[in-house]
């Protein structure tokens, strides 16, 4: 009744070609900005930032740079742990050894670093593809975790071989460090989140994201009709790798505080990385976003529902949450190969033909 | 089904708003590759403290509420658990996890709640000047290699030169802990250091223990932890390394660890923080807490290695709450009381014999600058069927960890714009 274009009149190009064509959708997205801006911050307690929103932000930017790797250029990367130890380990060195700089500084200049490495080791993507170009990246994965643990000037020497992210402040406001308010990393995760999906959708629709796709649904022809797969496919490395840099970042400075390479970091994650692009959608930003959630928000709430709501062993609940993940994981996949963000898009096109949906 | 109605009472007991009560988080670990060790510490800890409740009407006329807490050993995780339990009122975290423990020394600080690293975690947090939270008596992992190393100088009457110890540690915060203190030892007593990383979580040694069988060290130290204990074992066993010549530390010496390998196993040497052997303590757990039905776990654990250390650490938090209680006069204490009561813990062999577990630890006094307790620790081997003690508590040599210590510790203050906490006394 209230989704529907009718009525709708699109007077321009600009308008035409909106990300949210149908005005229901778009109040929604400015109410999801009010709300996650004006609201949020100011009734969010650290339970909820530091196990629920801040995470699910992180692994939104991961997910968003992952799949315009993979979702949007077709190129596997199973490389996603080792280049989020990239940023995080940039974002280390930055941050000791220059003490003034500001935090969003530090944060893009550990994306642009990754971005470098992302790229150089795009480079056997040009004559390699599919499962081939999967065990190159799983290889950068391994490498990377092994150079961190390997060559102490990256953790400045210490004992133990973690790496911990001293204060620093963003406008007066502590952003690392423990004496970080958690709305302040809140609200920092949120205006990164939205600015790098914003820009990854604007990138997507226009020419260079043009290119990525049509080097994914056939290289030879998209040769053919003039894009360079050079270009493309690095291209796509290079910004897939600068989302996934300030990902790792941010999970080791604003989330984690404390890392330690071949934990945070190693193949486990890439895996869950590319878990939450498969299931939230391949080649869709909203997808990236319910992936993310889908990840990290499920086994929280099944553990708080088993263990504190049930009563349940902690053990018994951890089994379970284990196995009721990978049965959804299975239904949604049986149910919509294509992802959660095609379920989403289906249901939207049976609203728009409400009440006669077919 | 008894197990899960006492649970489900368990919980709606805690879901209720309790009246006064000492909460205690126990961060612990019984899935994944390390749950082995984190059952029995886990089991260990909570049935102390539901023993204190049902023998002693709780501490000081309080009762305790353990609220446990699944990490699965994982860093992410451990950080949730820090922050769902924290609100409750948490009076100590006691992680079991060196991943953890770096995480939470600087929330813990900042959020005023004290952090018991029983011989693991941050060594340098022996420095109670710097780390103000954090405590890791009564033994930390420098004191553990320079008991290994005291031990074996005893064995080759004082002179190690030219001999190779090969260091096979868990590649981690964990295992890189004792790198430092061991090749620093090595200049001072000549010995040769070999360093060979095993990744997380160990399962795949055959590669390590080919370069052990090519480069013959003298002596393997282990710094193992979970399922990388009994492969390691099994594979020294398999290349007929000299068992009394493997040493683990004291997270690689429990009884799991060699049950699988029995008699071939026979032999191998491992560090402990706590004595072992039966006390009276444990008869008292037994007709209070598990013929009651209240056990943490099954019950079987009772009297293992990691069980006895488990029960050691919730004896040690349990003596703290009661020196808080009685410097500041409250019952039902807050953490920053437990702070201050730990920071004046002192540990005699009257005061254990009392509590039914005489000698199981070393003396120690915790003061402001000292966090770290005395470090001593006792040699433990396997006979093939059961552990048995070799020495007395052995110290280590504080000349060398010390400076350690305090460089370590320095460098950490400095980063993070600490102001010594004792400069005043």
């Amino acid at each position: 009744m209230f989704y529907r274009e009718a009525g709708d009149f699109k007077t321009s190009y600009t308008a035409d070609n909106q990300t949210f064509p149908i005005a229901f959708d778009r109040y929604g997205y400015f109410l999801v900005l009010l709300v996650g801006l004006g609201v949020v911050p100011f009734i969010i307690n650290d339970y909820w930032a530091n196990s629920i929103l801040i995470p699910f932000l992180i692994y939104a930017i991961a997910a968003i740079g992952l799949n315009i790797l993979t979702g949007y250029c077709g190129q596997v990367s199973l490389g996603t742990g080792g280049f989020m130890a990239v940023g995080a380990y940039t974002s280390y060195k930055l941050m000791t050894a220059f003490p003034w700089m500001d935090m969003v500084t530090i944060t893009l200049l550990s994306g642009v670093m990754t971005a470098m490495v992302g790229l150089a080791f795009g480079l056997p993507s040009l004559r390699i593809k599919g499962f081939y170009l999967a065990v190159a990246t799983l290889a950068a994965q391994f490498f990377l975790v092994w150079m961190f643990n390997k060559v102490p000037w990256f953790y400045n020497y210490s004992a133990s071989g973690q790496i911990s992210a001293p204060e620093r402040t963003l406008f007066g406001y502590a952003v690392t460090g423990p004496n970080a308010e958690s709305w302040v990393k809140y609200v920092f995760c949120f205006i990164l989140v939205f600015v790098l999906a914003w820009a990854a959708r604007n990138l997507t629709r226009g020419s260079i994201g043009r290119q990525w796709m049509a080097i994914r649904d056939m290289d030879i022809a998209a040769e053919i009709i003039g894009v360079n797969p050079m270009r493309a496919k690095l291209t796509a490395f290079a910004v897939s790798s600068f989302y996934v840099g300030i990902a790792g970042a941010l999970l080791f400075t604003v989330y984690l505080g404390a890392v330690e390479v071949g934990e945070a970091y190693g193949i486990l994650k890439s895996f869950l990385v590319l878990f939450m692009i498969i299931i939230g959608g391949l080649g869709s930003i909203f997808g990236s976003f319910i992936g993310a959630a889908f990840m990290v928000i499920l086994p929280v709430v099944l553990r708080n529902v088993m263990s504190d709501g049930l009563g349940w062993d902690t053990a018994l609940a951890t089994h379970f949450e284990f196995a009721i993940v990978g049965a959804l994981i299975m239904f949604f996949l049986i149910v919509e190969p294509h992802g959660l963000a095609r379920l989403w898009s289906l249901a939207k096109e049976k609203l728009r033909r409400w009440p006669f949906p077919y | 089904m008894k197990k899960l109605a006492t649970l489900v009472v368990a919980g709606a007991m805690a879901a209720t708003p309790a009246l006064a009560d000492l909460v205690i988080p126990d961060l612990s670990y019984r899935t994944g590759p390390f749950a082995a060790g984190g059952i029995p510490f886990s089991d260990g800890y909570q049935d102390y403290f539901t023993l204190l409740n049902e023998r002693d009407g709780g501490i000081g006329g309080v009762p305790v509420r353990v609220i446990e807490c699944e990490t699965a050993y994982n860093t992410e995780r451990g950080v949730e658990c820090y922050e769902s339990t924290k609100g409750e009122g948490a009076l100590v975290y006691q992680p079991l996890s060196t991943g953890i423990t770096y995480q939470l020394i600087p929330r813990a600080t900042a959020d005023g709640i004290p952090l018991h690293t029983m011989g693991y975690g941050r060594t340098s947090a022996a420095n109670g000047d710097v780390f103000s939270h954090v405590f890791n008596y009564p033994a930390n992992y420098w004191d553990a290699a320079s008991v290994i190393v005291n031990q074996l100088l005893e064995e080759n009457d004082g002179d190690m030169s030219g001999q190779t110890i090969a260091l096979l540690y868990h590649n981690s915060a964990y295992g890189r802990e004792p790198i430092r203190t061991l090749e620093t030892l090595s200049e001072m007593h000549g010995f040769n250091l070999s360093l060979i990383a095993v990744d997380s979580p160990g399962q795949e040694q055959g590669n390590q223990w080919l370069q052990i069988r090519r480069e013959r060290p003298d002596y393997v130290v282990m710094w193992g932890w979970g399922v990388m204990n009994q492969v390691a074992i099994q594979e020294a066993i398999n290349i007929r390394f000299p068992m009394e010549n493997f040493i683990g530390n004291w997270w690689a010496g429990a009884d799991h660890d060699v049950a699988q390998a029995g008699a071939d196993a026979a032999g191998y040497r491992a560090l402990n923080m706590n004595r072992l052997g039966d006390m009276p303590v444990f008869a008292e757990i037994q007709q209070h807490v598990i013929d009651a039905g209240l056990a943490a776990g099954d019950g079987t654990n009772l009297g293992a290695v990691l069980y006895t250390r488990g029960m050691y650490a919730a004896m040690l938090a349990a003596e703290a709450i009661r020196v808080a209680q009685e410097i500041h006069g409250v019952a039902d204490i807050t953490p920053a009381m437990m702070r201050d009561g730990m920071e004046a813990l002192e540990m005699t062999n009257a005061r254990m014999e009392e509590l039914g577990m005489p000698g199981i630890g070393p003396e120690f006094a915790v003061s402001c600058e000292d966090h770290g307790g005395t470090g001593m620790a006792i040699m433990t081997q396997w006979n093939g069927s059961e552990w048995v003690t070799l020495t007395d508590f052995v110290a280590p040599d504080d000349s060398v960890t010390q400076p350690l210590v305090l460089e370590d510790s320095a460098q950490f203050a400095a980063e993070n714009n600490i102001t010594p906490q004792c400069t005043s006394s």
